[in-house]
């Protein structure tokens, strides 16, 4: 029983140290800026099939939402922050996204391919 | 201003719900009323903290730091959720018999559920967190419109929401008695599920998972998370659109936990 619960304990630490340590081969970072309520740029292109490291820098002011549907992400980017939101490993296609405090002007879409 | 409300409208949406489905699910308690709005008042002073914190908050763990307060406060919520599932179902019998002895309903005289008093903070701050974020970015960042301006489209916004919330509840209310403990039950169930799914879509945004984190499939062209319906059933069943195969397997996992759990600790028939 001593030995199992040992066991299962070790497991569970190297379970954990395992999904934390950085992927061997880093997965692409992609930088998206949001400035006087727009994305920049609008259209993302990005590797299918892969992780992908999305940087969100707001250069604005004010706090904005990142948030998509297609990819399932949503993440508040408070004022001259910079924040890290991972998506994928996506199929083929386009995704879009928004920002939903100012959904107006702030749109954009990745496209994988 | 429009605007304003609509999106604080919706996101107090999710938390009225809450609120409104564990404000059903003890309707038979004494005194209630008193701890949840303790809970809220909680909840809502941790949001205000919260959006004080997040521009420093957000760089941490290079960029992740909103998520990790987010997963650390999905995985309380859950821990409380099914703590209160299990407690409730290992005490049954007690309070069944309780209840027979004195007569009086079933609920009367429990001492209050400090697991569900927590959750409800944690709702509250969860999703108060970026209505006020939100807010303050507009009092702050706009220079065509009045602060006032702004601060009644939030209450506006926030009206809705609670609306929408206690009309869940006042539905709920409309269960027949003998049926009440059953259904609730199985509500609060929901909710734990659906705090699990949101939590397993937390972990891969941050990263920290990445098998099973592409959606298993996409309903969105049936019932899109932008419709009304789908916002509301989003805050009540957890429903999403395309959700991951961690996401759908976590969901599973906790109703299926609960329902054992509800199995072997609920009182058995007595022979004779």
């Amino acid at each position: 029983m001593h030995r199992r619960l040992l066991l299962s304990r070790a497991l569970c630490a190297a379970a954990i140290a395992a999904t934390l340590a950085p992927a061997a081969a880093a997965e692409p970072e992609v930088l998206l800026v949001i400035k006087d309520h727009r994305f920049e740029p609008t259209l993302l292109k990005v590797p299918a099939g892969q992780r992908i490291k999305l940087v969100v820098h707001n250069q604005d002011a004010t706090p904005e939402e990142f948030e998509s549907h297609a990819l399932n992400r949503e993440k508040v980017v408070p004022a001259g922050a910079k924040v890290t939101i991972f998506i994928g490993p996506l199929k083929p296609g386009r995704y879009e996204f928004f920002g939903e405090y100012h959904e107006a002007t702030a749109k954009g879409a990745i496209v994988a391919e | 201003m429009y605007a304003t409300a609509l999106i604080v409208f919706r996101e107090s949406l999710e938390a009225a719900l809450f609120v409104g489905i564990i404000a059903a699910a003890t309707r038979e308690l004494t005194g209630r009323s008193r701890w949840l709005s303790g809970g809220i008042g909680l909840g809502a002073l941790g949001a205000v903290l919260l959006a004080l914190m997040a521009e420093r908050l957000s760089g941490w763990m290079d960029g992740l730091g909103q998520d990790l307060v987010n997963i650390a406060v999905l995985a309380t919520a859950l821990v409380l959720l099914l703590w209160h599932c299990i407690w409730v179902s290992a005490h049954a019998r007690e309070m069944v018999q309780q209840a027979r002895a004195v007569g009086a309903s079933v609920r009367q005289g429990q001492r209050t559920p400090w697991a569900l008093l927590l959750v409800v903070a944690l709702a509250v701050l969860r999703e108060g967190a970026e209505t006020v974020l939100f807010v303050g970015g507009s009092l702050v960042g706009s220079t065509a419109v009045s602060g006032a301006a702004v601060l009644t489209a939030g209450a506006l916004g926030l009206a809705g929401g609670v609306l929408v919330g206690a009309a869940v509840y006042a539905g709920l209310t409309h269960i027949p008695t003998r049926r009440v403990f059953a259904v609730t039950n199985l509500l609060v169930a929901v909710l734990a599920a659906s705090i699990a799914s949101q939590l397993m879509r937390a972990v891969a945004q941050a990263g920290f998972v990445e098998a099973g984190t592409a959606p298993l499939w996409d309903t969105s062209s049936w019932l899109s998370m932008q419709s009304p319906l789908g916002a509301l059933l989003h805050g009540l069943v957890g429903y999403d659109a395309q959700p991951s195969a961690l996401q759908a397997l976590a969901y599973a996992a906790v109703l299926l936990l609960i329902a054992l759990a509800t199995r072997w600790l609920a009182p058995r028939p007595r022979a004779g």
